[in-house]
């Protein structure tokens, strides 16, 4: 063996690099272990009684002839809950389990714990349940009073006051939250030309692989061990303690194994329940959804109902837009409040306005829960404001491209919130970029590259090309105001004479790379190669959560402001040992910046490790001002535009994406194949929104909830991507990096929508298309 | 719930016999789908998988006998030429995974009207081939389906094989879908042109409480076609088009979560359309 003198002027792995992520080759070999492979000698399992009704008073429960059953430990129900009968993100409104009523299909009632699955579902199947059924309110303009819909100009106060006469989900009425933004003067304001549409989003579910799942364990000091799939452990631990009266430091979570997440696992599945089956048996629970069950388990994407306008002068400049959003945020108010905060800021997208009329509401009704979902607010805002500046194109006789050009917003340009944008905002350039990427060739040969796909429909009858445009705007990180933090635990030791760095965040993977980024920061500010992410838990201070595109900006920045504290110790060791001066650690040396490498970090490490636990912020925002959505809301924006090429058989109504081609700002690309892998399986779920993904809710009644009618693209489905990267340092964030994983979600539905749009020739107003949508005009004869 | 695994078809029929509320199981894409769902909870469960002689194919006398179990891979593979609607319909079955557990045999057994392999049967009038502990019986396919999810088994049969003859002429398969693979059919048609007997065959799926053939549709084209199928030219576009409107006529669709009736009729006048277009432009190239 030889011993190399080169100095590196790098880490290896470090920052800019794709290293090879520790959990992959397991993912991909089956070997990883997921929380529903969890496992404890002894343990029992949950099941959960749900309800069959949208909205029912529950008159009485009689869980005798469950109990009754034979290896059935426990069947508990409201009054079993040992603290607050109701929890939530931001409002604490939902039941833990139902009391007096039930107000959404699915909505849990009894909990069982047996010692084998199928007795435990047996047993729930044994509880009765007498409830008395009253009629839904389903359609979210009858629950604000509001059936018609009526136009743009309303009055929208009229709104709140006919909505408490409605028959209402909560006794406080049935708006969530009604946000307006009122920029420049938009009532007053006429344009030249003007262009209208309705438009609606259906409900997307987020689909993880993984089912919600996990096993809880009865501590002896009367407290609960947790290991469970989710997407913020200390605020599911803060919602916890107030169900179960424990105090936060009686309950312990561990991450278990994550099968994606997209939004769905940030309100709490079966938690609380697994928790109570323990603490009442004195045994492990163990908790899994099936399939089914885990479409009534979590919350889906909001459903929306758009009107918009638009002015603009004759040359296509915006003078104003005014609009109203309506999200249906299902029985329970969940993440409804930040939605509607993303849909009303976000509202017009990523385009100088000078009047902006907004109007957005969320409202309860007896459909299931929405909540978050990969880009929030923002993807349905999109599809809205992108059809009608695709309108307005046409309108005024200029391409997609050059109607977006001339309106987009850039550094400098101030939002309809009032709030400056202060960081690179390359919108023109990311039209620009993917006019310039060459076009795919003409229609396919292979039958199976056809729309219709393997089903054989087309040999080329009925095939017409579309290419469309579109462009997307999201905010990065917690908003208005809301204290957005991340704690890290960084530790530097000698383990068998090598320098070695532990990290502990509770910040959770869900698949994205955050363990992998984690150490690639560490050997980047500590020039130690050998670095350990330790498993996510509440024993180190909350990571907020793994949503709104923050862990890089909020766990990266935490975890590199703990390795400066770690290397400002090692450096007044560095002096002590080597004299005063300036100093840099690199591929395990020390330098000083005068002398060059003066010795090895390991030296440093003889007299103990170092270790700092450090919290960072990113800087503070605002609220919005509830009459006129003034306000600094945001900490960042992300762009992302699409182009997306179809095959249209416009005979039967099928599609097919030939190809997407993705320009997207990420500031600083951290780990460059990770970004390509979240720009790729975000234009995938924006693809899945335009042409079948959809929770078919009729009567409040889920009709398809199964991947039997559940579709999602297959590799079929999903084309092959052109991609550009741009990297435009935001100058307030860490690294200059900016948050990746929902802007591609954003813009890639309205861009398939207008490429389907431009081969067909129909006005589509709804996502998912549908075959009928497209072959309407030869339906209705 | 008992499972009873034998490694006979003789053994296997004496246990249906002995138990017949016993569910058949193969390649469990169905079955096991409905136990996991719970709309099914059978007292006990038949496993086939040890009965060799099911997954076997054979030709004599210009036919294929088909085994229940020979799974829809191996028809891709093996029976392209022999029956070509059969195994146009086995691609879009599924996903590999499924198709290489999924077999005829189980199509024919949950008779839902969605069987991808249903309407290419009905195409060429193949024929079932039943067997008990007693006896053994050729069930027309035309008789075969007596409502949503029910065919003319006894209780105490098995399903052993499918007999079809031999393809004499162009066949065809189309299936609408709202993915381009591993989806369940909106509405799905198979049309096969018999030039030997003169006839044409077809097969309507997800479109009536049953498959179907669309009898008027392949009178009208049989017809159409007598003096053409010698020295064959383009068909004039008001017979394609009237044999389109006939096998729309055929369906008796409803609107479920996959898609509407008017659609499905829609759909399936333009799958008539193009089949009929794609055989016969075959026969052309054939007869040249």
């Amino acid at each position: 063996m030889t011993v190399s003198t080169e100095v590196r002027n790098r880490t290896a792995g470090g920052i800019g690099e794709s290293p090879v992520r520790p959990d992959g080759t397991f993912k991909v070999t089956g070997q990883f272990a997921y929380s529903s492979d969890l496992w404890m000698d002894g343990m029992l399992w949950g099941a959960t009684l749900r309800s069959p009704h949208p909205r029912a008073r529950i008159t009485s429960i009689d869980v005798g002839p469950a109990l009754k059953l034979a290896g059935v430990s426990a069947v508990l129900t409201h009054d079993d809950v040992p603290g607050e009968k109701v929890y939530g993100l931001e409002i604490a409104d939902q039941p833990v389990l139902a009391f007096d009523e039930v107000r959404y299909q699915g909505e849990p009632v009894v909990i069982v714990a047996a010692d084998h699955p199928e007795t435990a579902r047996r047993a729930a199947a044994l509880v009765v349940v007498d409830y008395e059924v009253v009629e839904p309110v389903t359609d979210p303009r009858e629950a604000v009073g509001h059936p018609d819909w009526k136009p743009v100009h309303d009055e929208p106060g009229e709104r709140t006051a006919m909505s408490r006469d409605r028959a209402p989900v909560h006794p406080h009425g049935n708006i969530v939250r009604h946000q307006r933004i009122r920029f420049g003067d938009p009532d007053a304001v006429t344009a030249d030309v003007v262009v209208q549409g309705d438009y609606e989003v259906g409900m997307q579910d987020q689909a993880f692989l993984g089912p919600e799942s996990g096993l809880a364990v009865p501590a002896d000091d009367g407290g609960v061990d947790l290991y469970v799939a989710t997407q913020w452990l200390h605020v599911d631990r803060r919602q916890m303690s107030g169900a179960l009266a424990l105090p936060e430091e009686k309950i312990r979570l561990t991450l278990a194994g994550v099968g994606g997440a997209f939004g769905a696992r940030e309100d709490l599945s079966m938690q609380v329940h697994a928790c109570m089956l323990a603490l009442r048996t004195g045994r492990p629970v163990k908790m899994v959804y099936s399939r089914e069950e885990s479409f009534f388990g979590h919350v889906h994407r909001h459903p929306a109902l758009m009107r918009y306008e638009h002015g603009a002068d004759r040359d296509g400049r915006l003078v104003y837009v005014r609009a109203h959003i309506l999200l249906d945020g299902g029985a329970y108010t969940s993440s409804t409040p930040a939605v509607v905060g993303n849909a009303s800021t976000l509202g017009v997208g990523p385009y100088d306005v000078p009047n902006v009329g907004m109007d957005c509401w969320g409202v309860y009704t007896n459909n299931p829960p929405c909540g978050a979902m990969r880009g929030f607010g923002a993807v349905q805002a999109a599809f809205g404001y992108e059809s009608q500046m695709d309108k307005l194109a046409a309108a005024v006789g200029l391409s997609p491209v050059e109607i977006r050009t001339l309106n987009a917003v850039s550094e400098g340009s101030i939002l309809p919130t009032g709030q400056r944008i202060d960081s690179p905002a390359p919108v023109a350039e990311l039209m620009h970029r993917l006019d310039a990427m060459p076009l795919p060739g003409s229609v396919d040969q292979d039958i199976r590259l056809l729309p219709g796909g393997v089903s054989n429909t087309t040999h080329g009858e009925g095939v017409r090309r579309g290419v469309g445009y579109a462009v997307g705007i999201k905010n990065v990180g917690f908003s208005e105001g809301f204290d957005d933090y991340s704690t890290a635990r960084v530790r530097i030791e000698l383990v068998g004479d090598e320098p070695s760095v532990l990290v502990h965040t509770a910040a959770v993977e869900v698949g994205q790379g955050l363990v992998t980024v984690q150490a690639q920061i560490a050997r980047s500010e500590l020039g130690v190669e050998r670095v350990t992410v330790a498993a996510a838990d509440t024993q180190v201070g909350s990571g907020g959560s793994t949503s709104a595109s923050r862990q890089t900006y909020v766990t990266g920045g935490a975890v590199r402001a703990g390795c400066a504290a770690v290397r400002s110790s090692l450096f007044e060791r560095a002096a002590a040992r080597y004299g005063p001066g300036e100093f840099r650690l690199v591929a395990g040396k020390v330098e000083s910046l005068v002398d060059g490498v003066v010795g090895d970090i390991a030296s440093l490490l003889l007299d103990g490790p170092v270790e700092h636990t450090v919290q960072w912020r990113h800087r503070p925002t605002q609220p919005l001002d509830e009459a006129t959505g003034r306000g600094n809301a945001h900490v960042q924006w992300a762009f992302c535009a699409h182009r997306a090429v179809v095959d249209v058989d416009v005979e039967l109504g099928l599609i097919r994406v030939v190809e997407l081609a993705c320009v997207q700002d990420v500031g600083k690309a951290m780990n460059p194949d990770a970004v390509l892998g979240q720009i790729h399986g975000g234009s995938a779920q924006g693809l899945g929104l335009a042409v079948m993904e959809e929770v078919q809710v009729v009567d409040g009644k889920l009709r398809n909830p199964s991947f039997t009618d559940y579709l999602m693209p297959t590799i079929m489905d999903m084309p092959p991507m052109r991609v550009e990267v741009l990297e435009l340092a935001d100058p307030h964030s860490p690294y200059g990096l900016r948050g990746v994983g929902e802007p591609p979600t954003i813009s890639s539905t309205p861009a398939i929508v207008a490429a389907v749009r431009a081969a067909s020739g129909v006005d589509l107003k709804r996502v998912p298309i549908r075959p009928e949508h497209l072959v309407a005009a030869a339906l209705c004869h | 719930m008992e499972f009873f695994r034998p490694t006979s078809l003789a053994e296997a029929c004496q246990l249906k016999s002995e138990h017949p509320d016993a569910v058949p199981l193969c390649g469990g894409t169905d079955v096991m789908v409905d136990i996991n769902f719970d709309r099914r909870r059978p007292d006990a469960l038949l496993d086939l998988t040890g009965v060799r002689e099911l997954y076997e194919w054979s030709r004599y006398d210009s036919h294929v006998r088909v085994g229940a179990a020979v799974p829809y891979t191996t028809i891709i593979k093996e029976l392209s030429a022999d029956a070509p609607g059969l195994a146009i319909a086995s691609r879009t079955v599924g996903s590999p995974q499924i198709r290489n557990r999924g077999s005829v045999g189980g199509n024919l057994g949950s008779a839902s009207p969605a069987g991808d392999a249903l309407p290419p049967l009905l195409a060429v009038d193949a024929v079932v081939e039943t067997v008990s502990a007693t006896n053994r019986r050729r069930i027309p396919i035309h008789e075969f389906f007596l409502g949503p999810k029910r065919n003319a088994l006894q209780p105490d049969e098995l399903i052993a094989a499918v007999h079809a003859p031999v393809a004499g002429g162009p066949q065809q398969f189309a299936k609408v879908g709202t993915r381009n693979a591993m989806v369940i059919a909106v509405c799905s048609f198979s049309l096969a042109l018999h030039p030997d007997t003169g006839r044409v065959g077809t097969g309507i799926g997800s479109a009536a409480p049953t498959p179907l053939a669309a009898t008027q549709a392949e009178d009208f084209l049989s017809a159409e076609l007598a003096d053409r199928w010698t020295g064959p030219a383009e068909l004039p576009d008001d017979v394609v088009r009237r044999f389109g409107e006939l096998v729309a006529g055929a369906a008796s669709p409803i609107d479920d979560v996959r898609g509407t009736a008017d659609y499905r009729r829609h759909a399936l006048a333009i799958l008539a359309r193009r089949t009929l277009t794609w055989t016969w432009a075959e026969h052309i190239r054939r007869a040249q």
